[in-house]
């Protein structure tokens, strides 16, 4: 048995009351004891914080024995509101089918960490859901103990049954939860060892299937009050202008609108955290009875717009103060790619370098050298922007989709004068994330609205405002060398990387560590066009370039790319070249993702007229590395098969992480393919799914098989890793298939080539 | 604004809008019938789809004018127990992960079906291409729509 102090040390207890009914409640709140290790983790991916934070569980146990268990965190389709609650109902050890789930409300008193960011929602409450479980299914056992006068240690729980075997005694959860309320917190419980575990690593079904299934209101979208008006805003239709002026009269008589009028988010002193961004701080609002009459309302407004001046805005990021750069003008595409290749030298930083790869390259018997890049993405959740508001003089309740509803509070309580203690913030389900939901303006927005009207609103954009108002995805670009010697031996490796306006580069992931000459240099170039992360930040693109560089390596050596891998990922286990624990993977269970794909694809016997590329890649703390099959039918490439194996420790939900990683890879050729966002005069050139190209149905693998290494390490990242390696393994595939390597995404516009 | 009497899942409403009103927007802010979303309104993404009489369209794209006589049924009225073999192949299949897209892709299987009961795979790809998941869900709804097309046939 793990044993596990609950109050000592790091954690403090701070609730423990009867509900009026009768049950227990119980709510921890408590520091995470690997605190500087998780702000690294956070900062390498989504450039945050420097410092951390509480986490908790939180449970009911009705007298019935029915357990509701709250889910802290947003729900954006990763499934945390079935598998937070799975791992808290374990340790309780309850009968999954008597547990009820419930959304949490944002409870910087009783939870931490209510984010949906940096793949974390599971790694980061591991340990606290399962203490959370643990305590209370310790408190009622003691409670059993009390009233049946035996000795604790010989009553067990198990299914939600308390039972002392010397006596013939049992009681139900719900017997015993009034007593167990009134218990003190233990100062030590025990954990469950993992074999025996019988919920967490058992396929437990969505908890909102049957909701979702008959269409209930579950979407921030689907939120209706009594007398609630609909709002929706009108912001300048290219980057680089604002509002001159407008006239409300040309539309203040249309049917159903109730009111015109402009917002301005923040002033001009209030410091900004990096999820308070937004594109545009003035915005035209329109109000009426609903949301066509105000779409079309919108549509009939006549404005003038003007352009900005340059602007300099200061943001904190988790106590860092980052200084950004918002230059005048109206960006093109065309003048961002000139930019990111000619960028001039005195831009380049070197980020990592070991060894002398200077003099390899300058002694090489041959250099190759290659140029990736990727254009802006828009998120796209499927559910547009929009929030729910209910402000009166002195209180505000929020409702609705958002990533990060403690970041937005401090925002939301700055721009209405109203304290935080009496701002209330709800989450519904969300329709998508992807990192767009991480910047809540749209909650500043509405609550702003809500103020002025003195109303309940909603707040709803359309398909083009969240196309064109984003906080998209950066283009990135990068370049890259290797040198080898006489004897064909790779002997230095180097990579340029860049972005608009954030360098992709991970300059200590593989292949540093694997390498005696590396150089890893970056570079950025300012932009006014409003960016931010997009699922898997930055690894997004990084990994599709170096991992098809690799394969060009290999293929220059003439070796198999999944072998020509391993022996890198060999030397950096053995041998790591750097200072030690510069590198940020562990090379063994690196190899050990690779190894699984191979069997499991049966790499090496592929079937006649199979293409097949392989990539691997590490991020959010996990491995995964995938094997993707093309077929060529009437001369066109069309993805058979993609299999792919993925170390994420212990898997708490498979059939669910299954899915997470079919998504991924769906995702990840989506967007490598056919996505893109240009720009012309500061304007996204697209604005709806009819210009804005994704992935459909015909155009996903036939088949995705998952597999997952067997593991007892505690969970890390699920929700993003399946997504950056694919788009390596896609234009690998696409090589041996058609001849044609794949350098700049989306690689329809390379050549037409996938039906 | 005119009168309208529309027939939905089995009952009639009325209501007095503007002829251009989408039904889209009828159904979600004024019967309240939220299950049928918004995703792109200009029928590209097939989030908003309902079956008007046995054919699956676009409410973003159905002006209230142009419904007549004729009957719509919305997700929230494709089954009276949540048990159309769709959804229970959905449910069987655990295909969602936000959901958001789901009832289009749902409306539209059970329209496939009614009128192809046994869809070859190049069929059910081609009746379902012109719903987006965002989320990647396309070799689950494939899945389930041949698991509805077994349900079927076994009932």
């Amino acid at each position: 048995m793990t044993h596990i102090k609950t109050k000592q040390g790091r954690r403090a207890f701070i609730k423990n009351s009867s509900l009026a009914g009768g049950g227990l409640v119980l709510g921890f709140s408590w520091f995470n004891s690997c605190k500087p290790k998780v702000a690294e983790a956070l900062a390498v991916e989504i450039e945050m914080p420097k410092e951390w934070y509480e986490i908790n569980g939180y449970l009911k146990i009705g007298d019935n024995g029915v357990v509701t268990i709250m889910s802290p965190n947003p729900e954006i389709g990763q499934n945390v509101r079935t598998s937070m609650p799975m791992i808290v109902a374990d340790e309780l050890e309850v009968d999954w089918k008597n547990v009820v789930v419930e959304q949490a409300a944002l409870n910087t008193n009783l939870y931490s960490w209510q984010v949906a960011g940096g793949s974390r929602s599971i790694s980061s409450s591991w340990q606290n859901l399962r203490m959370a479980g643990a305590t209370a299914r310790h408190m009622l056992k003691e409670a059993a103990a009390e009233t049946w006068q035996v000795p604790v240690g010989e009553v067990t729980a198990v299914g939600g049954i308390l039972s002392h075997e010397a006596t013939g005694k049992s009681a139900g959860y719900g017997e015993m939860a009034s007593a167990a309320s009134k218990l003190e917190v233990p100062e030590e419980i025990e954990l469950k060892e993992i074999k025996d575990f019988s919920i967490i690593g058992t396929s437990r079904k969505n908890v909102d299937g049957k909701k979702l299934v008959t269409g209930k209101p579950l979407f921030g979208i689907d939120v209706q009050r009594e007398g609630m008006l609909i709002a929706s805003v009108v912001h300048p239709p290219a980057f680089g202008m604002k509002l001159k002026s407008y006239d409300a009269e040309s539309i203040k008589q249309m049917p159903g609108i109730r009111d015109v009028f402009t917002i301005k988010l923040y002033n001009d002193d209030f410091k900004k955290m990096a999820f308070h961004f937004t594109a545009f701080n003035e915005l035209i609002v329109v109000v009426g009875d609903s949301t066509w009459q105000v779409f079309q309302a919108k549509k009939a407004l006549n404005v003038e717009w003007e352009n900005n001046p340059e602007v300099t805005d200061t943001m904190t990021m988790f106590g860092n103060d980052m200084k950004v750069t918002f230059p005048a003008g109206m960006e093109n595409s065309e003048d961002h790619t000139a930019k990111l290749k000619d960028i001039t030298s005195s831009k380049i930083k070197v980020a990592r370098k070991d060894g002398n790869p200077e003099a390899a390259f300058k002694n090489a018997a041959k250099i190759i050298e290659r140029s990736y890049s990727c254009p802006f993405l828009a998120h796209n959740t499927m559910e547009p922007m929009n929030f729910f508001a209910h402000v009166t003089d002195d209180h505000a309740e929020l409702l609705g989709p958002t990533q990060t509803p403690e970041w937005m509070e401090p925002a939301v309580s700055e721009v209405l004068g109203i304290p935080l203690e009496n701002i209330d913030i709800q989450m519904t389900r969300q329709g998508g994330g992807f990192g767009r939901r991480l910047y809540g303006h749209f909650m500043v927005e509405v609550a702003a609205i809500s103020q002025r009207m003195k109303a309940p609103v909603k707040l709803v954009y359309t398909r083009e405002d969240d196309m064109t108002q984003g906080i998209y995805r950066p283009a990135y670009y990068a370049t890259y060398r290797a040198a080898f010697d006489t004897d064909n031996n790779l002997t230095a490796f180097h990579v340029r990387a860049g972005g608009i306006p954030e360098s992709p580069l991970f300059a200590n992931r593989f292949p540093a560590g694997a390498i005696d000459n590396y150089l890893a240099e970056d570079f950025t170039v300012d932009s006014n066009i409003t960016t931010g992360a997009f699922r898997a930040p930055r690894s997004n693109f990084i990994a599709g370039a170096e991992q098809s560089f690799l394969d060009e390596i290999a293929e220059e050596m003439g070796k198999d790319p999944i072998d020509f891998r391993l022996e890198l990922l060999k030397r950096a286990a053995e041998d790591p070249v750097g200072e030690k624990e510069s590198n940020d993977y562990d090379a063994n269970r690196y190899a050990g993702v690779l190894e699984l794909v191979r069997e499991k694809s049966n790499w090496k016997q592929a079937e006649p007229g199979v293409h097949r590329g392989v990539s691997a890649y590490f991020c959010h703390q996990s491995y995964v590395a995938q094997v993707l099959d093309i077929v060529m039918e009437n001369d066109t490439p069309v993805v058979h098969k993609v299999t792919a194996a993925i170390d994420c420790g212990i898997v708490v939900n498979p059939d669910a992480a299954s899915n997470l990683s079919e998504g991924g890879v769906i995702d990840g050729i989506g967007h490598a393919m056919y996505s893109g966002l240009t720009f012309k005069d500061g304007m996204p050139e697209q604005s709806n799914f009819d210009r804005y190209r994704l992935i459909r149905h015909k155009e996903a693998p036939k088949k995705i098989e998952t597999y997952f290494v067997q593991s007892d390490i505690d969970p890390t990242g699920m929700g993003e890793p399946p997504f950056p390696p694919i788009m390596g393994a896609l234009a690998n595939a696409l090589y041996k298939a058609t001849g044609q390597r794949h350098y700049h995404q989306p690689f329809i516009k390379e050549k037409q080539i996938i039906g | 604004m005119a009168t309208f009497s529309i027939h939905i899942n089995g009952s009639t409403k009325n209501i007095d809008v503007d002829p251009s009103t989408p039904m889209l927007w009828v159904l979600r802010d004024h019967f309240n019938l939220v299950g049928t979303k918004f995703g792109c309104g200009i029928a590209q993404c097939g989030a908003c789809t309902v079956h008007l009489g046995e054919n699956a369209v676009r409410s973003c794209q159905l002006p209230i004018s142009a419904v007549g006589e004729q009957h719509i049924t919305t997700i929230e009225g494709l089954s009276e127990n949540g048990d159309h073999p769709v959804q229970q192949a959905w449910l069987e299949v655990d295909v969602y992960q936000c959901g958001y897209c789901q009832a289009g892709q749902i409306m539209t299987a059970s329209a496939l079906l009614k009128k192809n009961p046994n869809p070859t795979e190049e069929e059910i790809e081609g009746a379902m291409n012109g719903n987006i998941c965002r989320c990647g869900t396309y070799t689950r709804i494939k899945k389930a729509v041949k698991k509805a097309a077994e349900i079927n046939q076994n009932t």
